[in-house]
């Protein structure tokens, strides 16, 4: 399943750093965030657009992730010639991962 | 400041804003005369000392994020500018005024400060001033924690949004915050959208650099209390730094840009035939770009071209192609080379739109915070 079934995210930016926050809907869904969207991979997901280091940080008391991506944003949003400079839509991205599905239970709607 | 200031007069509210942007003395001046003329009395005060210009260039400093010497652009610099705290807000605060303008602050100072004036926080409790940054980080932007910026449907819903209310803070003598908003406004305010609102704009959650503290967001708890009523609390601090951030604009050059469109059958195809007339072109009447971007958007504009390659075609496709120049002129010719598209190009081509523009970058440094000093000017309406 994509991520998106079973977390939500919001993108930031600072300077040429991005940040992408990786929040579960539902706590019990924090460790396989944990064990699954590892700084590894996200910087493979992301290999086109970041030229720097991934780091993560773990938020176990809200159930989430913060991804740091440096020398993501083109020079940063003052001159970046990329359409969307600041890299806001990164986080709709980031969902799009897959991730397996231990016991199937859906996020509720 | 013409829809506030009657509503803070009569319900005797005080304002604070970094409205004041370049010139926060001008600002309160222009404000305290709006007031005279809405027959109101008020006292607005200033607050500055965040340009630091002649600082910046006469130290040796380096941009953070590329370690690129500031004294070197020369006269390319325009602008440098401190990031302030509660302090000078605070003084401002004391002298009585109804309305208090900044120039560049911090923004979880913008609302900090007035926890600091009202419960007496002293400036090295740096557990209450690190829950007190948790407060101003989460309100500093408005509707992003009431359900604005937050809303995919089918995943998360959100009513109202055209009228979206805007955060309600209750916060305790201790810093613990209620995040609310009006009743009956749109928006939804939930464990959720405060929990991406906190991670906002973060790097290391643990240390989150303020100029009045370091923050510690790493054991925030977020629990809903009711019906758009979210509780936060847990924020940690540990002593500020002995530097503050500056933010240091400089003239960088010149963008231009065009866009075009194709639609219908083939549109993918042109649209790359498009792009490679115009590469050529570029090339051929020698348009000197130091960085030059080919975008399709609706294909790869966003997130590279790895995701698209496992989609469809889209129905419709808008090429854009833009560079960075050393003039105006030149950035003007990569948007013509896309309008010559129309006569030139593939078949069917629309809708070209083109521009060129000057570039002011911002990069920052950090500089050490007793080289700003601040002050408070009082314009009385």
């Amino acid at each position: 399943m994509k991520l998106r079934e079973i977390a939500h995210s919001r993108t930031g930016d600072k300077g040429d750093t991005s940040n992408i926050s990786l929040i579960a809907y539902d706590a019990q869904h924090y460790p396989l965030l944990v064990r699954q969207v590892t700084a590894e991979r996200v910087k493979a997901h992301f290999s086109e657009l970041v030229r720097g280091d991934v780091t993560r940080y773990e938020l176990p008391a809200i159930g989430a992730l913060n991804f740091v991506l440096q020398r993501a944003l083109g020079g940063g949003v003052t001159r970046s010639l990329a359409l969307d400079a600041h890299g806001k839509s990164l986080s709709s991205a980031l969902l799009d991962l897959e991730v397996a599905d231990p016991d199937s239970s859906p996020r509720p709607r | 400041m013409r829809a506030v200031l009657p509503l803070a007069a009569r319900h005797r509210f005080r304002i604070i804003s970094n409205m004041g942007a370049a010139n926060a003395l001008g600002a309160a001046r222009r404000t305290a005369s709006l007031a005279a003329e809405m027959g109101l009395h008020l006292k607005v005060a200033a607050v500055r000392g965040d340009d630091v210009l002649d600082a910046v260039l006469a130290g040796g400093y380096r941009f953070e994020d590329t370690q690129m010497s500031v004294r070197e652009l020369g006269d390319r610099i325009i602008s440098a500018n401190a990031y302030l705290g509660v302090e000078s807000i605070c003084a401002a605060l004391r002298t009585g005024a109804d309305v208090v303008l900044t120039g560049r602050a911090a923004d979880p100072a913008l609302f900090m400060a007035p926890l600091v004036h009202e419960f007496g926080w002293a400036l090295d409790d740096w557990q209450r001033l690190g829950q007190g940054t948790v407060v101003g980080h989460l309100l500093e932007c408005a509707g992003q924690i009431t359900g604005g910026y937050f809303a995919d449907p089918g995943y998360k819903q959100v009513p109202d949004l055209a009228r979206l209310g805007f955060p309600i803070g209750v916060v305790d003598e201790d810093g613990g915050l209620v995040v609310t908003k009006v009743p009956g406004s749109g928006g939804r305010v939930t464990a959720a959208t405060c929990k991406e609102q906190l991670l906002y704009e973060i790097h290391d959650p643990r240390r989150y650099y303020q100029p009045d503290v370091v923050a510690d967001f790493s054991e925030v708890r977020i629990e809903e209390a009711g019906a758009d009523r979210v509780r936060v609390t847990g924020g940690r601090g540990a002593p500020r730094t002995g530097t503050l951030k500056v933010s240091v604009g400089y003239a960088d050059g010149y963008v231009g840009e065009g866009q075009i469109s194709y639609g219908g059958p083939g549109a993918v195809e042109r649209a790359r035939l498009a792009i490679d007339i115009v590469r050529e072109r570029l090339e051929l009447t020698g348009v000197r770009m130091s960085e030059a971007r080919f975008d399709l958007i609706g294909l790869d504009s966003l997130h590279g071209s790895r995701p698209s390659r496992q989609a469809a075609d889209p129905y419709e496709v808008r090429v854009r192609v833009t560079g960075r120049t050393d003039s105006l002129a030149e950035a003007a010719r990569i948007g013509n080379e896309v309008e010559t598209l129309y006569t030139n190009g593939p078949a069917g081509g629309g809708g070209v739109s083109r521009h060129a523009r000057d570039i002011v970058a911002v990069q920052s440094v950090l500089v050490p915070r007793d080289l700003v000093r601040t002050s408070v000017s009082t314009v009385e309406a």
